[in-house]
């Protein structure tokens, strides 16, 4: 492998991702459009400022002497992410519900302190307590708000018990909260790892372009009858679209910090992120080869290539946390699942780069990335050659 | 002109029910400017193809400079240099980068690259606008960059596939000239035109093929005085009849 050849082609694709405006918009600018865009809208400009869900209280509880649903709402108004809006009716509060005023209405039952009363007169046994459920209604149509206010309640309700996190028994409950903490934690916080993936993904587009103009433009035949060898050529395009992923991964990342996201890691995890991502590039230049060998011409090449692109975006990143049980089950036949999962692991629940979580989402990106290049190659070397 | 720079054998190439080459025997010399014609789809740029590897025959072998086409194809890579039909070059590359990109891939020094570079460019019109992108160029001065990008490794043997389409007469007269240099620095060309009046201009021999058969072969005076017709292209519609063909 001559190493002149090589470099004079990377040299050349990364001239054509910058002088080329359709691959620099969808390369560069459409990241950081979207970043920008979406990370404004959820996380805040230029700091680490957190979102406030405005939460309908319904207070059915009347309690006489010690009134336990009014500390329950002070805690969530001390959290500083919470706006309480109280309301006299359940049939006000789902009004505003259903226009979005609030992003969820809490129906606080009136046995509320009476349950909270009678356990803490005999907090080990439970035979004693009188079991109360507060109600939750979502609004489904704000991806953050049901991911993120009921373990904040959940949170809130389990510290009025004073007991730990792991102690599973309580006479006060909420529907389907989870145990997940997330108290501080801006929107940003929550989609920034989908992001660098979904970022990635678009290579894929760009790749199938690449392939087919240059056969349709005659350049493939012109390399061909050169003396570069197909190792060469393909050594060329991995090394330059690597190289475009690793600028790309950094442009979304400074995006991400300058709105405020700051996940508290190390140097090396970023590293490590930094790893996965261009590994993650190494299955989009692969269905890019695996689209450039379907289509015929550089248009058609633009609409298959979304046959990946789509299950990719909408399974592996961060669309997929509001996606039915059976699509996040399928997600995990795609390689974006695992990068999203891994970065997540890394910024968000603080695992470290040798836990085996991580390590199996490495091992999973790499063996699957590596298969799919693998293919891509051969495929497009046995219909169209190198 | 005595050295078989090119040498083909019975070379057959069928496209699964069409046969594009028929049992194809040639030779061509060292230093000769040799002009293959025929109607669109005759079987021109197949043997071409099959000349730069780009596709195999179905049967036969060719070789250039000794070297089979099928197996020593490295080899042959290196020694040839190729024009296409189409216009090939990077209109995101300037005129310089496209042929700096190129000598690089044909392994140049990085002098011998520049000195190359330079005088194409000059040869060829482009010195001017070496350092503008090629997609800011007009038709007839990416036609010129394409020529020089298969020159720019100064190879032995050059195949120019229809090379002066969409030129206007000043351009070609210039690729002409360069093309007779060619020749003259003992450099084997294979051109294939439609235009008669360029074959019968720059080539020292022609071969007509048609429907993948050699029909006629001799140099273009020979084949006139044989055929009593008055130039190349009489003679050509003579051999190859009116009816329009449709392309490859």
């Amino acid at each position: 492998m001559k190493l002149q050849r090589v470099s004079a082609l990377v040299k050349k694709e990364l001239k054509k991702t910058v002088r080329e405006p359709a691959v620099l918009f969808m390369i560069f600018l459409f990241p950081i459009i979207f970043v920008f865009a979406f990370g404004a809208s959820l996380g805040g400009v230029g700091g680490s400022q957190t979102v406030t869900y405005q939460i309908g209280v319904v207070n059915l509880d009347h309690a006489n002497s010690v009134n336990a649903s009014q500390t329950l709402v002070t805690s969530l108004s001390d959290t500083k992410i919470i706006n309480i809006h109280v309301y006299a009716s359940n049939q006000t509060a789902q009004s505003d519900l259903s226009q979005g005023t609030v992003q969820a209405v809490m129906v606080i039952p009136a046995d509320f302190s009476q349950s909270l009363a009678a356990y803490q007169a005999a907090p080990n046994d439970p035979s004693q307590w009188t079991n109360a459920t507060v109600t939750l209604y979502l609004d489904k149509g704000s991806l953050v708000a049901t991911q993120a206010v009921p373990p904040i309640i959940q949170q809130a309700l389990v510290s009025m018990t004073e007991q730990s996190q792991q102690v599973m028994q309580s006479p006060l409950q909420i529907q389907t909260a989870s145990l997940v903490e997330v108290k501080s934690t801006s929107a940003l916080d929550f989609i920034a790892p989908g992001m660098f993936t979904f970022a990635s993904i678009f290579l894929i587009m760009m790749v199938a372009q690449s392939f087919t103009q240059d056969r349709e433009n005659g350049m493939m035949k012109r390399i061909r009858v050169s003396p570069t060898t197909a190792t060469e050529f393909m050594a060329s395009q991995v090394a330059s679209y690597m190289g475009i992923e690793l600028i790309q991964a950094a442009l979304v990342f400074a995006m991400t910090y300058a709105l405020g996201f700051r996940p508290s890691v190390g140097v090396t995890t970023y590293a490590f992120a930094f790893v996965l991502v261009l590994m993650f590039s190494l299955s989009n230049v692969g269905f890019g080869l695996i689209t450039a060998t379907i289509a015929k011409s550089a248009g058609a090449a633009t609409g298959l290539s979304f046959l990946f692109v789509l299950p990719q975006l909408f399974l592996g990143t961060f669309v997929g946390a509001s996606l039915s049980s059976g699509a996040q089950v399928a997600g995990k036949f795609v390689p974006s699942y695992y990068v999203t999962n891994a970065l997540t692991s890394l910024f968000l629940r603080g695992a470290a780069i040798t836990s085996p979580a991580i390590l199996t989402d490495l091992a999973l990106v790499s063996a699957s990335c590596v298969a799919i290049l693998a293919v891509g190659i051969v495929l497009y070397a046995k219909y169209y050659k190198i | 002109m005595s050295e078989s720079t090119i040498n083909i054998q019975n070379l057959t190439k069928r496209f699964e029910d069409k046969t594009a080459l028929d049992n194809l025997s040639l030779q061509v010399f060292k230093g000769e400017l040799f002009g293959l014609l025929g109607p669109n789809g005759a079987g021109k740029t197949t043997a071409i193809n099959i000349l730069c590897g780009l596709i195999k025959p179905t049967s036969g072998t060719a070789k250039i400079y000794g070297y089979d086409v099928q197996r020593d194809t490295q080899k042959v890579k290196e020694l040839i240099g190729v024009c296409t039909q189409e216009t090939a070059i990077y209109p995101y590359l300037t005129g310089a980068e496209n042929l700096e990109l190129f000598g690089n891939l044909n392994g140049m020094s990085k002098k011998a690259l520049k000195e190359r570079s330079k005088m194409l460019l000059g040869r060829m019109g482009l010195a001017e606008d070496a350092k503008r992108v090629a997609s800011k160029y007009s038709g007839g001065m990416k036609r010129r960059l394409s020529l020089a990008l298969a020159l720019i490794h100064d190879p032995q043997v050059v195949f120019l596939d229809e090379p002066t389409v969409a030129m206007d007469p000043q351009s070609r007269h210039a690729v002409w000239d360069f093309i007779k240099d060619q020749k003259i620095r003992g450099k084997t060309v294979i051109l294939t035109t439609h235009y008669m009046e360029e074959a019968e201009e720059l080539c020292d021999r022609v071969g007509i093929i048609d429907h993948g058969k050699l029909i006629a072969l001799g140099t273009p005076k020979d084949l006139i005085a044989k055929a009593q017709v008055k130039n190349l292209e009489e003679l050509f519609i003579k051999l190859t009849g009116r009816t329009i063909r449709g392309d490859a």
